[in-house]
């Protein structure tokens, strides 16, 4: 059982969780995630690891709600526990002295750019923040990202906020501008890195993706994570999640992604009705979200 | 007299159930069994035995009727009975000798090992059971399948503090993700389990060694004196060929971790979804006792064909026999000499046929079996929902890549000594399949016997 120290909603839909989680909180690395199983009949999914306090023994996760096991587990709240969490999964992102990098942070995405963000600053890069969200409620960790950040670049898809537009206007603005870009980074739904790995290419700066596939051991012992990386399989929990976006077959990953729509309607209906007469918590936006 | 027929739930009626296929003797025919055993003066039974259960010594109390002693007889050598006796392939190992066969079937020991393990579960008192004084030292055991039950189990005895750390969030590793219901109830292994907990063995589950904690860390910081590994080789291996990414294709591991760990036969009262081929074609690819095992899961859940594709013949199919003839029993379709080459979409990103061939076999290759070739012009296609590779597993690297100085093999397996399971690390142990590739949980058990008797005296003397 991982007790819940703090919940508390940083947009609607999007719940930040501090669980005290003492080993994966020693051993956390910018770019890993855990896995997570919130009760008995639970399924198990991956999730994203915003940061972690190795000396107070937590870890911060930010959950959207999208089906039933992430808007059930948006409706715990501090004090209450997840049965199961496991971590600190997956390979750390490679943290070194590149030059200027561009972390991109899409939705929910940005929570896992952060730690990573943070890193790269650490180590002596330029950082340039874009993170991006549909409308101003969306936006998330612009505070965190900007203290990470030597510039930071907000945008909104319908400019209730900062800049009307997606992040990759902000990315082609950059390429245009002349500026040196060495890495990019850039993390959220699958049509906002495929867009970048597209802009990018023809200029060949080096991109990296964290890829969100379905999950269920996360140790590599089931193969259900698999991407195609230059028409080979890679396990994205032992192999990634990080991965070269020139090389990821993005059309495969969504096409995988899609493969428990029916199933997953049908428990997110079900939990609906069961919890339809109950009061939500305030703030939780109904249906929408980053797919996959 | 020939062997005391294992009462079972019926073909027509078990294929669409998860329940136990093999019922257990009676009492009345765990005797009249035992009674078939000729007592022989150099038995075979217990030199075959990986971990050398005393077969004539438990029999012979059968057959006196004191069902808890000869529990206690088998308990000496396995801290696994209940499960042993239903998984173990003991026409490979004890009865595989039984001079019984000369004449008919050998002694059912098998069925007797479950019969006394099944009877002392329901009669013991926990209560009653004693554990050593302690000596003082600290063993960790990482991974909680049968490997590592094993040696939890012996050290234990020793007066050992043992602590086992599983990365699932359930104990028995493949025992508990990879063999279904209807072969080993969990039940059953919580009750092993439970048995060790009463003898001192702690359990902590989400535990990732290698991730969560490294074992320089395990020795270090927690202080541990000795350890053991026993992840197993739980990398899935894919054929390579093309489609194998598309929708509705599995490998084993997958397909068998969603219904057994994850219970998704159980879909909708569990989470955990498995694609939906009620009424459609399900194969399997592979001819082990995994392969077995995903078809006729599939069959239980609903699958119209369930096919079982094998490269080879029938006589090299490593699946343990009962397996197969229930396999058959319940309607499976083998079909041998065959192999996919390609997986065909049905344009939406599905599965929706494979394209297979026919082979002959040749000359033997490394296992010693005669290999498989394609005969050419052979091709034809079989409409399928869904397809589980069940071709063999590869070693998890997790391990190895955060353990320094640990050697390895060059297909990543840990290299251990095969007597003392000592690896190139001090005080580090190792067993099972991450350092033979996949095998059985018998052979498993056999390291981790082996690696119990050795991590006691190395924590005994410290000599390495």
């Amino acid at each position: 059982m991982f007790k819940i120290i703090r919940a508390e909603f940083l947009a609607p839909g999007i719940k930040r969780f501090i669980l005290q989680a003492p080993r994966i909180a020693r051993r956390h690395k910018p770019g890993q995630f855990v896995i997570v199983r919130v009760y008995e009949e639970g399924e198990r999914i991956p999730l994203t690891i915003e940061r972690a306090d190795p000396e107070r023994g937590t870890i911060n996760i930010v959950v959207q709600s999208v089906g039933k096991t992430t808007y059930l587990l948006n409706s715990l709240e501090t004090g209450d526990s997840i049965l199961d969490v496991v971590g600190p999964l997956g390979k750390p992102s490679e943290i070194a002295k590149y030059g200027t990098v561009v972390v991109m942070g899409g939705g929910v995405g940005t929570a896992m750019a952060y730690s990573t963000a943070a890193a790269l600053k650490q180590a002596g890069n330029r950082v340039i923040s874009v993170v991006g969200a549909r409308n101003k409620e969306l936006v998330i960790l612009e505070r965190e990202m900007g203290e990470v950040s030597d510039l930071l670049l907000v945008t909104t898809d319908d400019g209730s906020y900062a800049d009307k537009g997606f992040v990759t206007d902000k990315l082609r603005q950059l390429i245009q501008n002349g500026t040196r870009i060495d890495l990019v980074l850039a993390v959220g739904p699958i049509p906002m890195m495929k867009a970048v790995a597209e802009m990018t290419r023809p200029e060949r700066i080096r991109t990296v993706v964290s890829l969100n596939p379905i999950m269920i051991d996360g140790t590599g012992m089931c193969g259900g994570c698999r991407v195609l990386i230059d028409g080979q399989s890679e396990f994205a929990c032992v192999d990634g999640p990080e991965f070269d976006a020139h090389r990821v077959n993005f059309d495969v990953l969504v096409q995988r992604n899609a493969m428990y729509r029916v199933a997953e309607k049908r428990s997110l209906d079900d939990y609906r009705q069961k919890t339809a007469s109950k009061l939500e918590p305030a703030g939780v936006c109904a249906g929408e979200g980053d797919t996959g | 007299m020939p062997r005391q027929p294992m009462p079972e739930q019926p073909a027509g009626q078990r294929a669409t159930r998860f329940t136990e296929v093999n019922l257990g003797y009676s009492p009345e025919l765990a005797r009249q069994e035992a009674l078939r055993c000729l007592e022989c003066a150099k038995p075979t039974c217990t030199d075959t035995c990986p971990v050398g259960v005393k077969v004539k010594e438990f029999v012979q109390l059968i057959v006196a009727g004191d069902f808890m002693a000869a529990a206690a007889k088998v308990r000496e050598d396995n801290v696994l009975p209940a499960i042993t006796g239903r998984v173990c392939p003991q026409e490979d190992h004890c009865e595989g000798g039984c001079l019984l066969k000369k004449r008919g079937e050998s002694l059912g020991i098998g069925y007797l090992e479950r019969f006394v393990a099944d009877y002392e579960q329901q009669h013991f008192d926990p209560a009653k059971i004693v554990q050593a004084p302690p000596t003082g030292k600290k063993v960790a055991i990482v991974g909680s399948g049968p490997s590592g039950l094993t040696a939890a189990g012996d050290l234990v005895q020793k007066g050992h503090a043992v602590h086992v750390f599983e990365a699932l969030h359930e104990i028995g590793g493949v025992l508990v993700y990879g063999i279904p219901e209807f072969r080993l109830p969990k039940q059953i292994i919580r009750e092993q389990v439970d048995y060790m907990r009463a003898m001192g063995v702690e359990f902590e589950t989400d535990v990732v060694v290698g991730r969560t904690i490294t074992i320089d860390e395990l020795f270090e910081e927690e202080g541990y004196d000795a350890l053991f590994i026993g992840t197993g080789a739980g990398a899935p291996q894919f054929m390579g060929i093309p489609g194998e990414h598309l929708n509705g294709v599995y490998s084993a591991n997958e397909f068998l971790t969603r219904i057994n760990l994850m219970h998704s036969y159980e879909f909708p009262r569990y989470d955990e979804p498995l694609a939906d081929f009620r009424g459609k074609d399900v194969a399997v690819i592979g001819g082990g006792n995994t392969a077995l095992d995903a078809i006729r899961s599939a069959l239980r859940l609903g699958a119209g064909k369930a096919y079982v594709f094998y490269r080879r013949s029938e006589a090299e199919m490593p699946a343990r026999a009962e397996e197969v003839k229930h396999a058959r029993e319940e309607g499976i379709d083998f079909r041998i000499l065959t192999a996919p080459v390609e997986f065909l979409s049905n344009g939406d990103g599905w599965l929706r046929a494979a394209r297979c061939v026919r082979m002959e076999l040749g000359e033997p290759d490394n296992s010693g079996r005669r290999r498989p070739v394609p005969i050419a012009g052979s091709e034809f296609e079989v409409p399928l929902s869904v397809a589980v590779m069940a071709i063999g597993t590869n070693a998890n690297p997790i391990i190895q890549s955060t353990t320094p100085g640990l050697n390895t093999n060059r297909r990543g397996y840990i290299e251990a000594n095969a007597t003392t399971q000592k690896t190139s690390r001090r005080g580090v142990f190792a067993g099972g399949d991450i350092v033979t590739g996949s095998a059985t949980v018998i052979l498993a058990m056999g390291a981790g016997r082996r690696a119990a008797k050795a991590i006691d005296e190395y924590l005994a003397t410290g000599a390495w």
